[in-house]
């Protein structure tokens, strides 16, 4: 060890707590996810008809000044028994929060949730889709960022600085749920000369007025949702991402009366080749203590729509979305939901069924049920017609 | 509503001072209000307070399921308590954390994160009569006592664990209260619930409640460390345990948003 590095740990020793006063805990989950796929595949490469898949969470949690400061530390690794791409990891979170007394900064990679509806998230900007995780977008890759947080009697007040950019994850091609030709991470390309090292930035104000909960907010910077171009090298066809810049202001709102939630997204996406405006908003209702028993009933139904129309290269622009979701409140917390999308425009339609229930203390089980029809090459659903499949998921938590 | 509470308050005054001269005058639904007034007050000035749950639910057959949830609250004036509750166990909900804003008349304002999607979800507050996390315990049982959520009726009085008790019945005042009528044994020294039976939406028994094992706290407010639910219609049961009170630690209303619900551990 030379006295450079000597130095350098000395001072690292220094900033960091000693060991009296640090609160340190561990949890986590590791899961073991079962595809069974019930037709026969559309693409080359993609002749199997199950999956199996393991990943891995780990939570490392510490916290000093009496809770002021805290450090948490969330790795993510996925491996997946068929497409490369798919195995994958990820830093979910590492950052560190100090707390004043009206303000909170918070710096390093973090995930940051925006918005009200259930089927589309049209508002929720700040991180990057983790779109071989799942095809439904939910989930999404750490974003690097200094976050300060002002608490005011006229509501929150969120600055960020999000210094780089999270390219998205494509499935490879030997994954289902992709698109026909696949996307070549290793050829994006960007807008701005600064590439992935735009620093980006974004302010929004939060609040809730009574029965009203609403936010809205300007983002500045590289545009998650690449477009995807088309390339040809030594007679292969590819997609190849182009990152371009954007400003969008989104609005969201939810008014909770009674057993009603209602909602509303919006969003005006200004970018250099295309300024539209796009909605997402409905309802949920629940019936609360169904049949005398202590079990509730809800149901949604929600809206999509895209100004650009049959343009538009977003999955929903025209579509339209029923739920239903059964939450029985017994020990072992059983839910299930159902959930059906049309498309009016091409329509195609999908439905997704979803059941879990923990059991013991430290397990659950999930059973999931994805089902496409799709007639119309134009529409983006067609590429998945035919991955249906069953999903048994096993998470076991520490 | 200050109104109200204050019209109460002179009730209670006038009632303290004239007491033993129209005591035969008062009617039961008098002497009911006048005691949950007076409850109320003897309990008022904890300011902010803190505490471990820990829940073992039960079912018919004896199988043992384990909740484990920390609690901050605050005391408001003229209007019901703020909280924040975040969830240990079991560990499929870890760092799943619930505030709320509980007002004494009208629906509650309820929020929920969930920290696998790190999204706060406004939730509708009519679900008084369901269950908490699959317990025994509906939101309602668990949430602070206002005078102005009941109507009352004097019933008697009756000797208790706790000595000398009144038993009042206690008719809730929102329609979406899961129950018709409770009846609660409170001990003549100081206020404390010993009992409370509740009654369905039909008039049959459902549950009777039984609080143990009673502390003071800062000289004058009593809390129980062991409330025992048991469910007379489904056989079930549930223990609600608390540990570690601390009682005027200096919280205030910026220990209770949005921002302290997504980091609450």
């Amino acid at each position: 060890m030379n006295s450079k590095r000597l130095l350098l740990t000395a001072g690292l020793l220094t900033a960091l707590p000693t060991q009296a006063e640090t609160f340190y805990e561990m949890s986590g989950k590791v899961s073991a996810e079962a595809r069974y796929f019930s037709q026969d595949a559309q693409f080359q490469h993609q002749d199997y008809s199950s999956n199996l898949s393991f990943s891995v969470e780990p939570e490392f949690y510490w916290e000093w000044n009496d809770g002021i400061d805290s450090l948490t530390f969330t790795p993510y690794l996925r491996v997946d028994g068929n497409d490369n791409e798919r195995t994958h990891g990820d830093i979910r979170e590492l950052s560190w929060i100090h707390i004043g007394e009206d303000w909170e900064l918070r710096i390093g990679l973090r995930k940051v949730f925006w918005g009200v509806t259930e089927f589309q998230h049209l508002v929720d900007v700040i991180n990057q889709t983790d779109s071989v995780e799942d095809f439904d977008g939910e989930d999404k890759l750490g974003q690097q960022m200094i976050n300060l947080s002002l608490v005011r009697d006229w509501g929150i007040v969120d600055l960020y600085l999000l210094p780089g950019f999270r390219e998205r994850t494509f499935s490879g091609e030997d994954g289902r749920l992709r698109s026909g030709l696949v996307v070549n991470r290793g050829q994006a390309s960007y807008e701005s000369s600064a590439g992935e090292h735009h620093l980006d930035t974004a302010i929004r104000w939060s609040h809730t007025l009574g029965d009203f909960d609403l936010g809205a907010y300007w983002f500045h910077g590289t545009n998650r949702d690449p477009k995807l171009l088309l390339k040809n090298s030594n007679g292969n066809t590819y997609l190849a991402p182009y990152y371009e810049q954007m400003d969008q202001i989104g609005f969201d709102l939810q008014a909770t009366i009674d057993s009603w939630l209602w909602k509303l997204e919006t969003i005006n996406r200004d970018t250099n080749s295309e300024n539209y405006w796009a909605a997402q908003g409905g309802f949920e209702y629940t019936f609360y203590g169904i049949q005398e028993s202590v079990a509730d009933l809800g149901v949604l139904m929600e809206y999509g729509w895209d100004e650009r129309g049959e343009d538009a290269d977003a999955a929903v622009q025209n579509d339209l979305f029923l739920g239903a979701r059964l939450t029985l409140n017994d020990a072992s917390s059983t839910e299930m939901l159902a959930g059906l999308s049309h498309d009016i425009d091409y329509h195609s339609d999908s439905l997704i069924i979803e059941a879990s229930r923990r059991y013991g203390d430290n397990w659950k089980l999930s059973l999931d049920g994805r089902f496409f029809s799709s007639n119309d090459p134009m529409d983006l659903s067609y590429s998945i017609k035919q991955d249906d499949h069953l999903q048994l998921t096993v998470e076991r938590y520490f | 509503m200050t109104l109200l509470k204050k019209s109460l308050n002179s009730i209670l005054v006038l009632g303290l001072i004239t007491a033993p001269l129209i005591a035969s005058a008062e009617t039961p639904e008098e002497k009911g209000t006048r005691i949950a007034v007076e409850a109320k007050a003897s309990d008022k000035g904890w300011q902010d307070m803190q505490a471990s749950m820990n829940m073992i639910l039960r079912n018919k057959q004896g199988q043992e399921s384990v909740r484990d949830i920390r609690l901050k609250s605050l005391e408001m004036e003229n209007d019901g308590d703020k909280s924040l509750s975040v969830f240990d166990k079991p560990r499929d909900v870890k760092g799943t954390a619930f505030l709320s804003f509980s007002h004494a008349i009208g629906a509650d304002d309820q929020w929920l994160y969930l920290p696998k999607l790190k999204r706060v979800k406004r939730i509708a507050s009519r679900n008084k009569s369901g269950p908490f996390m699959g317990s025994e315990f509906s939101y309602e049982d668990l949430s602070s006592f206002e005078v102005e959520k009941y109507t009352y009726n004097f019933l008697r009085d009756e000797a208790c664990e706790g000595g000398t008790c009144y038993v009042v019945e206690q008719f809730p005042v929102d329609k979406n209260s899961g129950y018709t009528r409770r009846i609660a044994w409170l001990d003549q020294a100081e206020y404390r619930p010993w009992k409370i039976e509740f009654f369905d939406r039909k008039n049959s028994l459902l549950k009777t409640l039984t609080y143990h094992e009673y502390n003071e706290y800062e000289g004058k407010h009593w809390r129980p460390n062991l409330m025992k639910m048991v469910n007379h219609q489904s056989g079930k049961s549930t223990d609600l345990t608390y540990s570690d009170y601390l009682f005027k630690a200096g919280l205030d209303d910026n220990d209770f948003n949005k921002n302290t619900l997504k980091r609450a551990r």
